[in-house]
C-alpha cells in the first residue's frame, strides 16, 4: 500500500513539474533562452543516467558515452533531415532495416557462439564484425526497394503527424543504433581492466569525432557537411517530448535496479569475484549494462539534435565527453536523484547563470569559475551532492546489512577526506 | 584411460586463431599498403620517418610525466598537457619579451656567439622546467593531496577541473593570451639535406629531388630528449629518491612503514614529470612555432596514448610507445589519410590493448590482497 502511495506521489509530482514548466513556457514567463537550457538539462539527464548505470551502478569506467551520444545525434538528425528537406523516407527505411538485420544477426550469432566454449573475445569480435557487414549489405539492398512505397505511405498521413512519427522513430532508431554499436564495441573492450577500458572507450569517442569531422568526404553523407556543421534539422524536441523521455528513463532505470538483474549489476560493481561465486555471469551483466547505458546516450543524442536544429562535430569533442562523468560524480555516484538534479544544475549554472550574471568585463571568466566550482565541490564533498541519497520512490531494494555497510563506508570515506584536508601535514591519515 | 585429442575445429577455437588471423590480416594489409606507397618514393618515406622521430621524441618527454604519475598515485593526470602548454608559454615570454636567451652576450660581450646561444637556450629551458615543476607541486598540494583517500574518480574529476582552469585562466588577456602567437626561437635554424653525403641548405634554395631534409631542431630534440630520459633513468634507478619512488609505487603503506615520506616522494614525482613536460613544451614550440592556450590538449592526449600503449607506469614503455606513436601519426598522415590520423592512432592503441591488455611493457595487474 505504501509502495503504491510513493509511486503515485512520485509520478504526480513529476508530471506536475513537467506540465508546470510547459505552461510557464507557453505563457512566455520563461523565455526561449531558459527554455533551451532546460531542454539541454533534460538531454544531459538522459546521457548521465546512462553513464550512471554504466559507471555508478555497474562500476565500468566508460568515457565512451559521448561517442554514443554523437552517433545518436547524427543518426536521428539524418533521418529527420531527409524526411523534412528531401521528402524521402530513405534514412528511416534504411536505418530501420539495417538495425533489424544487424540485431537479428547478433541474436543468431550469439546463439551459435554460446554453444562454443573457450572462444576469446577478439575472435568473437571478428565474427560479429563480419556478421554486421554482411547484414548491413543485405539490409541496404532490400531497403533500396522499399524506400518509395514507404515514402508514399507516409505522405498519406497528415504532414504534421507524419513529421512527429518520423521524429519519434528517428530517436528510437538512434538509441538502438547506439546500443548495437556499443554491443559490438563492448565485446572485446569490456574484457579490459578498469582504466584501460576507460581509455579504449575514450579512443572510441575520438574516433567517432574524427569520423564526423569527415562525414561528407569519408562516410559519404553529404548532408552532414563534415566539419562545417549540419544545418536544417527540424527543431522538434519540445519540452514535453524531452521531459517525457526523462521520466520514462528514470522509471525504467529504477525498475531495472529493483529487479534481480539490477542486483546482479550492482554485485558486479561491489565485488566481481564474489559475484562470480554467486553464479552471476559477469561478462553478460557488463554487456547488458553497457548496451542499456549507450541506448540512453543514443536517445539523448537524437533529442539533442532537434533542440537547436544544428550539429557540429566540435560538440562531440573528447573534452566535452567528461561532462556526463562530471555530472554523475557531482550528483553522487549511483544515485538517480543526484544525477537528475546535478544535470539540471549543471546546465543552469554553466549555460545559464554563468553566462548571464558574470559582471561586465568578466565574460571570459566563465570557464575559469566553472573549474574552480568543480574543485571546491570535489574538495568539500568528494562523495557528490547527494551521496547515496535517493528519492523514496527510487530507492533500491538492498538487504539491510549491505546497505548499512555501504553507508558506513561512505561516511568513513568522507571523514578521512575531510580530516585529511584539514591537517594537510598528516602523512599517515586514513591509511587503513 | 585414453584422452581423445581435440578436433581440428576445437583447436582453432581454443587457440584463439580466428581473432589472431584477422589481426594479422589487417596488419599485413596495412604494411602492404604503406610499403607499396613507400616503394614509389623511398626518400619521401625516409623523410617521414625522420619527421616521425622528431614528433616521437617530444611525445616521449610528455608521456614520461603521465606514466610516472600514474605509476605512483594511479591518477590519470589530465592537467599534464596543460603544464606542457605553460612551459611553452614561459619560454615564449622569456625569449620574446625579456630576451633571456641573449643574456651571456649582454653580460660578457666578448663571448663567442655559439656559446652565448647555447648557454642562453639552456637557461630558458631550465627556467621553464623549474616553473613547470613548481606549478605541478602547487597543483598537487592544493588539488590532489586532499583527495588521496577519496574515491579515485574524485581525483580524476579534479584533474579535469585543473586542466580546464589552466587552459581558460591562461586564455585571459592579462595571463597569457586568447590568441595564436608565433613563437620566436631562441636560436637560428640551419637546414641540412642528405644526398650523397651531408650538405648545408642555403636559405632561398630548394633541396634537390630525392634528398632527406633535416634541421638542427631535429638534432636538438633528439639530444635533449635522450639526455633527459637518461637523466630520469639515472634518478629512478640509481638514486635514493628513485628507490623511494619505486617503493612507493609498489606499496605505499609498506613504504611509509619503512620511513619513506610518501607525500614528499609524490610531490617530487609530479615535479619531475612536469619539468620534462616543460622541456617538451619548448622543444615542441621550436619545432612547430606557434603557441596558444589549447596547444597542450592534442600532444598531451597523444603522449597519454603513447604511455598507455607502452604500458602505463613503465618508463621504457612510455619511451617506446611515444616513438611508435610518432611514426604511426606521421605515416598514417602521409600514406593513409591525413584527417584520420588521430583515429588511426587510437585504433592502434585499442588493437594493442586487445592483444596485450596492459600495454607493451606493462606488468599484469596484481590480484587484490
Amino acid at each position: 500500500m505504501l509502495k503504491n502511495k510513493t509511486t503515485l506521489g512520485f509520478l504526480s509530482v513529476a508530471i506536475f513539474v513537467i506540465l508546470l514548466v510547459h505552461v510557464l513556457v507557453d505563457q512566455g514567463i520563461l523565455n526561449s533562452f531558459w527554455y533551451t537550457i532546460l531542454r539541454i538539462g533534460a538531454v544531459m539527464t538522459i546521457v548521465s543516467l546512462g553513464l550512471n548505470l554504466i559507471y555508478g551502478i555497474n562500476g565500468q569506467f566508460s568515457l565512451g558515452q559521448w561517442g554514443f551520444y554523437a552517433i545518436g545525434a547524427y543518426a536521428a538528425a539524418d533521418v529527420t533531415y531527409r524526411w523534412s528537406q528531401l521528402h524521402s523516407a530513405s534514412g528511416l527505411v534504411i536505418l530501420l532495416l539495417v538495425l533489424l538485420f544487424v540485431g537479428g544477426f547478433y541474436l543468431i550469432i550469439g546463439r551459435v557462439l554460446s554453444k562454443i566454449r573457450g572462444l576469446d573475445s577478439l575472435s568473437a569480435f571478428a565474427i560479429y564484425l563480419a556478421g554486421t557487414i554482411l547484414a548491413a549489405i543485405l539490409a541496404i539492398a532490400l531497403g533500396k526497394i522499399l524506400i518509395d512505397p514507404v515514402t508514399a505511405m507516409l505522405t498519406y498521413l497528415p504532414a504534421n503527424i507524419a513529421m512527429q512519427l518520423v521524429f519519434l522513430l528517428a530517436i528510437l532508431l538512434a538509441g538502438i543504433l547506439a546500443a548495437e554499436v556499443s554491443y559490438l564495441l563492448g565485446l572485446p573492450v569490456l574484457t579490459l581492466g578498469s582504466d584501460y577500458f576507460g581509455i579504449a572507450t575514450l579512443g572510441f569517442t575520438i574516433i567517432v569525432k574524427v569520423l564526423l569531422d569527415n562525414s561528407d568526404t569519408l562516410l559519404g553523407f553529404a548532408e552532414m557537411k563534415g566539419a562545417r556543421g549540419m544545418v536544417g534539422i527540424p527543431k522538434l524536441s519540445s519540452w514535453l517530448w524531452v521531459a517525457s523521455f526523462v521520466l520514462i528513463i528514470v522509471v525504467l532505470t529504477r525498475n531495472l535496479l529493483q529487479s534481480s538483474h539490477g542486483r546482479a549489476i550492482i554485485s558486479v560493481r561491489e565485488d566481481e569475484i564474489a559475484a562470480k561465486a554467486m553464479g552471476i555471469d559477469i561478462a553478460s551483466q557488463k554487456t547488458i549494462t553497457f548496451v542499456i547505458g549507450s541506448l540512453f546516450a543514443g536517445l539523448a543524442g537524437g533529442l539533442y539534435a532537434h533542440v537547436n536544429g544544428f550539429l557540429h562535430p566540435n560538440t562531440f569533442n573528447f573534452i566535452k565527453s567528461f561532462d556526463p562523468m562530471i555530472i554523475i560524480v557531482f550528483g553522487g555516484l549511483g544515485s538517480i536523484t543526484g544525477t537528475v538534479v546535478a544535470s539540471f544544475t549543471w546546465a543552469l549554472v554553466l549555460e545559464g547563470f554563468l553566462r548571464l550574471f558574470l559582471p561586465e568585463g568578466f565574460e571570459t571568466w566563465r570557464f575559469v569559475v566553472y573549474p574552480l566550482l568543480l574543485l571546491i565541490m570535489m574538495l568539500l564533498r568528494p562523495q557528490g551532492l547527494f551521496g547515496t541519497y535517493e528519492f523514496p520512490f527510487l530507492q533500491q531494494i538492498l538487504p539491510p546489512a549491505l546497505k548499512l555497510k555501504a553507508n558506513n563506508m561512505h561516511t568513513t570515506e568522507a571523514e578521512t577526506a575531510s580530516s585529511n584536508s584539514n591537517e594537510s601535514t598528516s602523512s599517515t591519515g586514513g591509511a587503513s | 584411460m585414453e584422452i581423445t585429442s581435440p578436433s581440428f575445429g576445437q583447436r582453432i577455437i581454443q587457440g584463439r586463431w580466428i581473432g589472431k588471423i584477422a589481426l594479422v590480416l589487417v596488419s599485413l594489409l596495412t604494411i602492404w599498403w604503406v610499403g607499396n606507397k613507400a616503394a614509389q618514393s623511398p626518400s619521401l618515406f625516409y623523410q617521414q620517418i625522420v619527421n616521425g622521430l622528431q614528433l616521437g621524441f617530444v611525445y616521449a618527454l610528455i608521456a614520461l610525466g603521465y606514466t610516472m604519475v600514474y605509476g605512483i598515485v594511479k591518477l590519470i593526470n589530465f592537467a599534464h598537457g596543460d603544464v606542457f602548454m605553460v612551459g611553452a608559454f614561459v619560454s615564449y615570454y622569456a625569449v620574446s619579451k625579456f630576451s633571456l636567451h641573449v643574456w651571456p652576450s649582454t653580460i660578457f660581450p666578448n663571448i663567442s656567439p655559439i656559446i652565448s646561444v647555447v648557454l642562453g637556450t639552456i637557461t630558458v629551458a631550465i627556467l621553464s622546467m623549474v616553473i613547470c615543476a613548481l606549478l605541478a607541486i602547487v597543483i598537487e598540494r592544493i588539488a590532489y593531496k586532499p583527495l588521496r583517500n577519496a574515491p579515485r574518480i574524485s581525483a580524476l574529476i579534479t584533474a579535469i577541473g585543473v586542466s580546464f582552469f589552466l587552459e581558460y585562466f591562461g586564455a585571459l588577456d592579462f595571463v597569457f593570451t586568447p590568441n595564436f602567437i608565433t613563437y620566436k626561437r631562441p636560436f637560428q635554424i640551419s637546414i641540412w639535406y642528405l644526398k650523397d653525403g651531408f650538405h648545408k641548405l642555403e636559405s632561398g634554395t630548394a633541396a634537390p629531388d630525392g634528398s632527406i631534409i633535416f634541421s638542427n631542431i631535429l638534432i636538438i630534440i633528439i639530444l635533449a630528449s635522450l639526455l633527459l630520459v637518461l637523466g630520469l633513468n639515472f634518478i629512478v634507478m640509481r638514486t635514493k629518491i628513485g628507490k623511494a619512488m619505486r617503493a612507493s609505487s609498489y606499496d605505499k603503506p609498506t613504504a611509509r612503514l619503512m620511513g619513506i615520506n610518501v607525500d614528499g616522494v609524490i610531490s617530487i614525482t609530479f615535479a619531475i614529470g612536469a619539468a620534462l613536460a616543460g622541456a617538451a613544451g619548448i622543444l615542441y614550440a621550436t619545432a612547430y612555432p606557434q603557441v596558444f592556450f589549447w596547444m597542450g590538449i592534442t600532444p598531451g592526449l597523444k603522449a597519454f596514448i603513447a604511455a598507455v600503449l607502452g604500458g602505463i607506469g613503465s618508463i621504457p614503455g612510455a619511451f617506446v610507445g611515444a616513438l611508435i606513436m610518432g611514426q604511426a601519426e606521421v605515416l598514417s598522415a602521409g600514406y593513409i589519410s591525413t584527417p584520420m590520423r588521430d583515429a588511426i592512432a587510437f585504433a592502434i592503441l585499442i588493437l594493442v590493448l586487445l592483444v596485450k591488455p596492459t600495454g607493451l611493457y606493462g606488468e599484469p595487474e596484481r590480484e587484490k590482497a
